[in-house]
């Protein structure tokens, strides 16, 4: 029995994935959850200029699951190329691929993004449609409709060298559609889901908790929503998925798999059970496997489609 | 873990020195001396601030800038929000042969009263070196002394108790005979400096750190201190 998988490619040591925007874009981080058990890493997304992101509360877990509008606080895509650079030389020894994410205003400038990003020789790149925490020109038109999504991956393809996955938004009437409309564009792969448009209002003083007023929600009460997103994408397209949302344990990541993901996101799960959440993760999942005869993680895959 | 913020209502307020008050909150925490909260004022902003006691809670704040001055213009019977505890804290041994040696720099201080008072509550013997640039910047000495710790001042012009910094106050402490355990709670350079004595000299120590603090809760990565050191789920106390 292995929890060593194929993705493109890639044969990772293991299916978790460390989802982009935790632990930030530091290279210390990223590997530290490389050597904590994620079979490959995501960082950060980045755009085309430095972003200082929005000011404090940022993040509030409500018991239920996290809220969190970081704003996406990045160096600017010049300054992050040395960072993946170091961040890439750090993880090869490890067998660890490096995932670079992306996000910008307009299909010209993720094109122009994907250039500067590109010169890091990330092992693939993440297209960031789909942030829910900044208004107007970013993320929620691009991922809500499957003509601009298209768009953008398109964009992107053509100037990527490297393959990429466009990660796609939850709230969509049909998220078939958009992830049929991305695959038809070039993508590689896609990485489902973003978290979910929410809110906490503080009882007290009526006021919603985080400066941006709304968040993204992530952790266990996105799992359901992401198995039902991964389900119906996986349904209609042939590309590998990066199953996210919610998965804490090693249960949530063997659920994940059965719908339909062919490596499983971890990000929220750092908060709830530390830095080596990964590790733990690992050994349920062994542990189910082993429990349940199951010889790979290609096995788990797509039981429930 | 549901960290929601909880409103506290302001009990009373302690005027600590010209620039310096201790928030006494209507409530308790169950909270290990060195760790933090992330207090919210609405519409305004929030920031880590470490217990100054757990029961009830209180929070000792300079008004250093916006949110710490806005923290400052709160009265009696207003509500501050805690979102908390978070992080890890000093972490006492069951049995001590020795002293346990607090140095507080500047604001620094305010963990440390919690700290001794715990320490003091099992009966440990404690010293706390506390320094500030003069004698209007020092804090808490007479919490410290009421706690039954022996209170070695040190002032850098000299105003009151040892001239120079706290570092040479613990040089001098630990030339007397060495503690069983050292805990620091300051600036950057001052920690720095007091791991450097302590390891030098052979003696455990815990150090609290300040880093630039926005999740609070290990998922931003912005307070990164060193080589993937998260100061909000590792520490801040580097134990």
């Amino acid at each position: 029995m292995t929890l060593s998988c194929d993705f493109l490619n890639f044969t990772l040591k293991s299916p978790l994935v460390l989802a982009s925007g935790i632990i930030g874009t530091s290279p210390a981080l990223l590997t530290r959850a490389a050597r904590a058990g994620a079979g490959m890493v995501t960082a950060k997304s980045c755009g085309l200029a430095p972003r200082a992101g929005h000011p404090n509360p940022v993040a509030v877990d409500w018991g239920g699951g996290v809220l969190n509008a970081i704003g996406l606080t990045n160096p600017g895509a010049d300054a992050e190329v040395p960072l993946l650079v170091e961040t890439r030389a750090r993880l090869s020894p490890l067998g660890v691929p490096l995932i670079a994410s992306i996000f910008a205003g307009t299909v010209a400038e993720f094109a122009a993004v994907t250039e500067i990003i590109c010169r890091a020789k990330p092992d693939l790149l993440e297209v960031n449609i789909s942030c829910p925490n900044v208004r107007d020109d970013f993320g929620t038109p691009f991922a809500a409709l499957p003509e601009t999504a298209a768009a953008v991956t398109d964009a992107v393809k053509r100037a990527a060298t490297c393959p990429i996955t466009v990660k796609l938004a939850p709230n969509v009437p049909d998220i078939a559609r958009i992830a049929a409309a991305v695959v038809a564009a070039g993508a590689d792969a896609i990485t489902a889901i973003n978290t979910m448009p929410g809110m906490v209002i503080d009882p007290v003083s009526g006021k919603p908790f985080l400066s941006n007023r709304t968040g993204g929600i992530s952790g266990a009460a996105l799992k359901p929503i992401a198995l039902r997103c991964v389900f119906d994408i996986a349904r209609a397209v042939d590309v590998p998925v990066i199953g996210t949302g919610g998965v804490c344990n090693g249960r949530d990541a063997v659920e994940m798999l059965a719908a339909g993901a062919t490596v499983v996101g971890v990000g929220t799960a750092i908060h709830t059970r530390g830095v080596d959440a990964p590790a733990k993760i690992n050994a349920e999942l062994t542990q189910f496997m082993a429990q349940n005869n199951f010889g790979s993680i290609a096995a788990l895959r797509g039981r429930a489609l | 873990m549901n960290t929601l913020p909880q409103p506290f209502t302001i009990t009373k307020i302690v005027d600590e020195n010209a620039v310096t008050r201790t928030f006494i909150l209507d409530g308790a925490l169950a909270a290990e001396p060195g760790q933090f909260v992330m207090a919210w004022l609405p519409g305004v902003d929030e920031k880590p601030f470490s217990l100054a006691a757990a029961n009830p809670v209180s929070l000792t704040i300079a008004a250093v800038g916006p949110f710490s001055r806005a923290i400052h213009t709160l009265r009696t019977g207003d509500a501050l929000w805690l979102r908390g505890p978070l992080g890890r804290g000093f972490r006492l041994p069951e049995k001590m042969t020795g002293e346990l040696v607090l140095v507080g720099g500047g604001y620094g201080v305010a963990p440390l009263r919690f700290l001794a008072e715990t320490a003091r509550a099992r009966g440990f013997p404690v010293r706390a070196i506390v320094g500030a640039r003069t004698s209007a910047d020092l804090l808490a000495l007479d919490a410290l002394a009421a706690l039954g710790a022996t209170v070695i001042p040190a002032t850098e012009d000299g105003s009151v108790g040892r001239r120079g910094l706290v570092t040479h106050a613990l040089a001098d402490a630990l030339a007397d005979g060495l503690p069983a355990l050292v805990c620091a709670c300051g600036p950057t350079g001052m920690l720095a400096a007091v791991g450097k004595l302590c390891d030098a000299a052979g003696v455990p120590v815990q150090l609290s750190w300040e880093a630039h603090m926005r999740c609070g809760i290990g998922l931003c990565g912005s307070c990164e201190r060193g080589d993937g050191w998260l100061t909000c789920l590792d520490g801040p106390v580097e134990r």
